[in-house]
C-alpha cells in the first residue's frame, strides 16, 4: 500500500498551535482515566446498594431493585448515553435544565458520561453482588439471626463482609469494561482517548499512527488494571473458597 | 417542561424498520460467524500444539482488551481500502455495512470463544478418555461426544451474548450507518424531535432485549432445573 508512515507526527505542533499532538493524546488518556474512575465509584456504591436490595425478603424493595437492573441492562449503552445527554435536560424542570445547558460544554459531556457509565455499570455490579450474597451458605444468615442480630445487623456483620470479598474477582472484568465502554462517550463529543484519536486523523491525515497509539493505550490500561486486580484478588481471597488458598 | 409530540414516528416507521433490518442482519451474521470461528479458536486454545494455543490466546486477549468502538473505527478504516484493492473497485464505494459486519464478526468471536472454551471444559474429562478408549479419533470424539454436550450446556450463555451483541450493533453509529438507532437519530434530528425518537428507540430496544432475556431464562430453567 502506498501509505507514508510518519511516527514523528506526534511530536509536531498540533493544529491549534501551542502544543504537540502527543499532548492531545495524553489529554485524552487523562480524560478516559478520570471518567472511568469517577463512574466506577458511582457504579460500586449504587451497585452494592441495589445488589443487596435484590436479596432482601421485602418484595417491594427487591422488585424495585430488579426493575432497576433490567432497565439498565436491556437498553444499549449508546442509547442510554444519548438519553442522558440530549433527553434528560429537556425533561428536567426548566430552571434546572437551562442551568445544565448553560454550563461549560465539557462539564455537560463529562457529567452525562459519568452518570451514564456509572448507572449502566452499577446494574452489572449489582448482579455480581447479588450472586455473591446468594452464594453464601444459608446457615450464615440463619446463624446471625439465631444469635439475635436483626436482619440489617446480619447483613452488616455476617453476610456482606464475606460477600464483598467473594465478589472481587468477577468485578475485575466489570472494572475493565468500564474503561472500554468509556470509548462510547466519544459519540457525544467528549474528548477522551478514542475521540482524540479520531481528531488526530482529521488534523494529520495519519490514521494508522493515531489508531495504533490509541489501541496501544487501551491495551496498556487493560494490562495495568489486570495486574493490580490480581494482587487485590489474592489479598482478599477467602481461604477454602474457589480462588482462595 | 418539554411538550411531547410523537407525530413524526408513525410516518417514519418504514425507515425505522429498514434500520432494524440492518441491526438484525449484523447481529445474525456475527452470531453465526462468531460461533463457528469462536469454536475453532476455543479448540485451538485447548489444543496441545503450542503455537495454535498461543495464537488463539493472543487473538482473544487482544480483542477483549480494546473497546468495540475502536475495533469498528479500525475496520471502517482498513476494510474498504483492502476490498477496493482486492476487487479493483472504484475508491469511495460504500462499504460501511461490509466493514461493520467483518468487524463485529471478528470481535464477537473472541467473546464467543471464551464461552465455548468454558463449555468444553465443563464436560467431564472421563468423556474424552472414554471416547479415546472406544477408538475414536480426536475429531470424532470432538464432533460426536464433546461438542454436542458442551453446546447443550452453553445455549443460554450463547443466547445472552447474542442479546448483548444486538445492543452493541447500535455502535455502528460511529460510521453514520443507518441501523435502527442511526435511523431513529436521523428522523429525530430532521424533525427536531430528538427527545421523542431517542425515548422511542430506548423503549424498542428494551422490549426486544427484555423479552429475549426472559425467553432465555425459561430455556435455562427447562434444560437445567436447579
Amino acid at each position: 500500500m502506498g501509505y507514508q508512515w510518519n511516527w514523528g507526527v506526534f511530536m509536531q505542533p498540533s493544529g491549534t498551535g501551542d502544543d504537540t499532538y502527543l499532548s492531545w493524546m495524553f489529554a485524552g488518556f487523562q480524560m478516559t482515566i478520570a471518567l472511568s474512575l469517577s463512574a466506577w465509584v458511582l457504579a460500586l456504591i449504587l451497585g452494592a446498594l441495589i445488589g443487596v436490595l435484590r436479596t432482601v425478603p421485602n418484595k417491594a424493595l427487591a422488585g424495585i431493585a430488579t426493575a432497576y437492573v433490567e432497565l439498565f441492562r436491556n437498553i444499549p449503552l449508546l442509547v442510554q448515553l444519548f438519553i442522558w445527554y440530549f433527553v434528560l435536560p429537556e425533561l428536567l424542570p426548566e430552571s434546572l435544565g437551562n442551568a445544565f445547558k448553560q454550563s461549560n460544554p465539557i462539564m455537560q459531556q463529562f457529567l452525562a458520561s459519568m452518570v451514564c457509565l456509572g448507572l449502566f455499570t452499577s446494574a452489572r455490579v449489582a448482579e455480581q453482588v447479588r450472586a455473591g450474597i446468594n452464594s453464601l451458605p444459608k446457615g450464615q444468615k440463619n446463624a446471625g439471626l439465631a444469635l439475635g442480630f436483626t436482619l440489617p445487623q446480619t447483613y452488616r456483620f455476617v453476610m456482606l463482609p464475606m460477600a464483598f470479598r467473594l465478589v472481587v474477582p468477577p468485578l475485575t472484568s466489570e472494572f475493565l469494561n468500564i474503561f472500554k465502554n468509556s470509548a462510547v462517550c466519544s459519540t457525544i463529543g467528549l474528548l477522551e482517548l478514542a475521540a482524540q484519536g479520531r481528531q488526530l486523523v482529521d488534523y494529520t491525515a495519519q490514521p494508522y499512527e493515531s489508531f495504533i497509539a490509541v489501541t496501544v493505550a487501551y491495551v496498556m490500561i487493560n494490562v495495568v488494571i489486570m495486574m493490580l486486580m490480581r494482587r487485590l484478588e489474592t489479598k482478599v481471597a477467602v481461604p477454602g473458597y474457589i480462588g482462595g488458598k | 417542561m418539554h411538550e411531547f409530540d410523537w407525530s413524526s414516528i408513525p410516518g417514519a416507521l418504514p425507515f425505522l424498520w429498514d434500520g432494524m433490518k440492518i441491526s438484525l442482519e449484523i447481529t445474525i451474521q456475527a452470531v453465526i460467524f462468531g460461533i463457528v470461528w469462536g469454536t475453532l479458536l476455543a479448540m485451538m486454545r485447548l489444543s496441545s500444539v503450542k503455537p495454535l494455543s498461543w495464537f488463539a490466546a493472543g487473538y482473544v486477549n487482544f480483542f477483549r482488551a480494546i473497546p468495540l468502538v475502536m475495533v469498528l473505527l479500525w475496520f471502517f478504516l482498513i476494510v474498504p481500502k483492502f476490498i477496493e484493492q482486492l476487487f479493483g473497485l472504484p475508491s469511495g464505494t460504500d462499504m460501511r455495512l461490509a466493514s461493520a459486519m467483518i468487524g463485529f464478526a471478528l470481535f464477537e468471536s473472541a467473546y464467543y470463544s471464551e464461552i465455548i472454551r468454558a463449555g468444553i471444559q465443563s464436560v467431564p474429562k472421563g468423556q474424552i478418555a472414554a471416547a479415546s478408549a472406544l477408538g475414536m479419533t480426536y475429531s470424532q470424539s470432538m464432533r460426536l461426544v464433546l461438542l454436542p454436550q458442551a453446546f447443550r450446556n452453553m445455549v443460554p450463555l450463547l443466547l445472552t451474548q447474542a442479546i448483548i451483541l444486538f445492543q452493541d450493533t447500535s455502535l455502528v453509529y460511529v460510521s453514520a450507518l443507518a441501523d435502527f438507532f442511526g435511523a431513529a437519530y436521523k428522523v429525530g434530528d430532521r424533525d427536531g424531535r430528538l427527545v421523542e425518537l431517542l425515548l422511542f428507540a430506548g423503549a424498542v430496544y428494551f422490549v426486544i432485549c427484555f423479552s429475549a432475556s426472559q425467553i432465555v431464562k425459561r430455556l435455562q430453567k427447562k434444560y437445567h432445573p436447579a
